[in-house]
């Protein structure tokens, strides 16, 4: 890793944050004395604890340049997918699908990804992959619920590993002037979205009164989705240094990259409640699963990837 | 020599299975009414799958895992060359005949002498899996351990999802969450017929996964 100065600067920036909020979590725990209060302490707490591994371990794989990215998100990718899997029923018949999905499609995206191939990695599970899948199911025989069944494990697929497949795919972007850098990008979508879901959470537990969408998601508010999604993107356009946008255009793209997080957290809200759950699994203390963290990111990946390959290569 | 050797490659594989169930499956023990301890303990489980005695095992503390043994069939695990292997030096199986039984190879005598051993088993009453759902009626072998071995706890565990894992008829697994849950041990009560205590056995285990049957 070459160490660039503005990616010490952003590592400082959260390790900043991540000591600001466990000396407040620490305040808090002394000072709340009401028997809700202090379930809510302790949930942020844990929350925090769980930021601390989730930031050592990103950390580390950025450390290990594009091949460690690619492990660490080819390893979420999979953790995700086994959450997802899990939740959503299928029958006997996808059996084998799955194993293709599990084992093949998945390692072959990020490998095309490792390599990167951007001419594959964008259409492999799209199209070769979403037309194979069928296919392997129908051989089985079992025509119960056969469109609901592909529907399923292809937004599995698509959801777990070929959305999330973007974020390393990000090393490779060819931008002028700013070779080798890339890794700042990847830390800045995913400071910018975690933080936007940090910030809803502020905003919403502190201000929130009115529900956005109380029949999918009891705990977002108007004042934490504003809140949230407006500093949150003032965030992003305080980071501008470290990317190769000027100011405004990454407060533009960050807006873009809140919205389509917050869109992402929404929809899988609804899936988990679908299915009767509250968490998509229980990884990660306090947050649930992994897929529970990465909702977000699974929506903005993509459209800061091509974005950014739209207007800045 | 040569044993210290296969003792030592037993060990790596055995970490090999424990990671690679853990990672299939993300399976951890919830002790939902007992604690783990090291008394001589009968885990009985609802059974769906070829992995779930190996499920069972991997979820158990380490400390108990090294004591308890699955009891398997002995026809599945002598075939070929890896499962004979796994089965001696892996999970250290107690092998019972399940078809022609007769009264020299009755499968209980393997099992009494494992627990006279000291060790702790991994048992499924209903002989064979179970293709969806609910539990089967529980052979009589369950009943037959609690009246010679009246001492031992007789511990229901349900395993969750892990049919999925690998349904019937399937060679290669595929990843999902399962889970293990372990419930209040149960000993024969004084004069407890054997159709009153094989009910109430299946009737702990079903509990434990939330079916009323």
């Amino acid at each position: 890793m070459n160490l660039d100065q503005d990616l010490m600067w952003l590592g400082a920036g959260v390790g900043g944050v991540l000591v600001f909020a466990s000396v407040v979590g620490a305040i808090l725990a002394m000072r709340v004395k009401s028997e809700a209060g202090r379930a809510t302490v302790a949930n942020l707490n844990a929350r925090t604890r769980a930021w601390w591994v989730m930031a050592l371990v990103f950390a580390t794989a950025l450390a290990g340049g594009r091949m460690g990215v690619v492990v660490l998100f080819g390893l979420l990718s999979f953790l995700a997918l086994r959450e997802f899997v899990t939740l959503t029923p299928t029958r006997r018949g996808d059996h084998r699908a799955l194993f293709w999905a599990f084992f093949v499609i998945t390692p072959a995206q990020y490998y095309f990804v490792g390599t990167g191939w951007y001419g594959m990695s964008a259409i492999f599970i799209p199209v070769y992959a979403f037309l194979f899948l069928p296919v392997r199911a129908v051989l089985a025989g079992d025509c119960e619920h056969f469109l609901e069944r592909t529907a399923k494990v292809q937004w599995a697929l698509m959801a777990c590993v070929y959305s999330l497949s973007y974020v390393p795919a990000l090393m490779s972007l060819p931008i002028a002037g700013y070779e080798g850098k890339n890794a700042k990008l990847i830390v800045y979508l995913v400071v910018v979205v975690q933080m936007s879901d940090v910030l809803q959470y502020v905003w919403g537990k502190t201000l929130g009164r009115h529900k956005i969408a109380p029949l999918v998601s009891p705990s977002k508010t108007w004042a934490g989705f504003i809140g949230g999604v407006l500093s949150a993107s003032a965030l992003g356009a305080g980071l501008w240094w470290a990317t190769p946008f000027s100011p405004w255009q990454s407060g533009a793209i960050s807006l873009a990259l809140t919205l389509a997080g917050f869109g992402g957290g929404l929809v899988m809200s609804a899936i988990k409640r679908d299915c009767g759950l509250k968490d998509f699994g229980a990884l990660i203390e306090g947050h649930g699963g992994v897929m529970d963290r990465m909702d977000s990111l699974c929506f903005s990946a993509p459209v800061f990837f091509h974005v950014v390959r739209y207007f800045f290569t | 020599m040569d044993c210290a050797r296969t003792g030592r490659e037993g060990r790596v594989i055995k970490f090999l299975v424990i990671g690679f169930v853990r990672i299939l499956t993300g399976v951890r023990a919830r002790w939902a009414g007992a604690e783990p301890s090291a008394r001589q303990r009968i885990y009985f489980a609802n059974h769906t799958s070829n992995l779930d005695a190996v499920v069972i095992w991997a979820a158990l503390p380490g400390m108990l895992r090294a004591s308890t043994r699955p009891v398997a069939a002995q026809d599945y695990w002598t075939k070929g060359v890896t499962r004979p292997y796994l089965a001696r030096h892996v999970f250290n199986a107690v092998l019972i005949e399940r078809k022609n039984i007769t009264v020299k190879n009755n499968p209980l005598t393997p099992m009494l002498a494992a627990l006279d051993a000291g060790s702790s088993l991994i048992i499924f009453p209903e002989g064979g899996r179970m293709a969806n759902g609910e539990p089967g009626v529980f052979k009589s072998g369950i009943f037959h351990l609690a009246s010679k071995r009246p001492e031992v706890e007789f511990v229901p565990v349900w395993i969750d999802n892990v049919n999925r894992v690998l349904p019937k008829g399937e060679i290669l697994p595929v990843p999902m969450l399962g889970s293990v849950t372990i419930g209040t041990p149960l000993t024969l009560a004084e004069g407890e017929a054997k159709d009153e205590f094989l009910a109430r056995a299946r009737a702990a285990v079903c509990q434990l996964g939330g079916i009323t049957g």
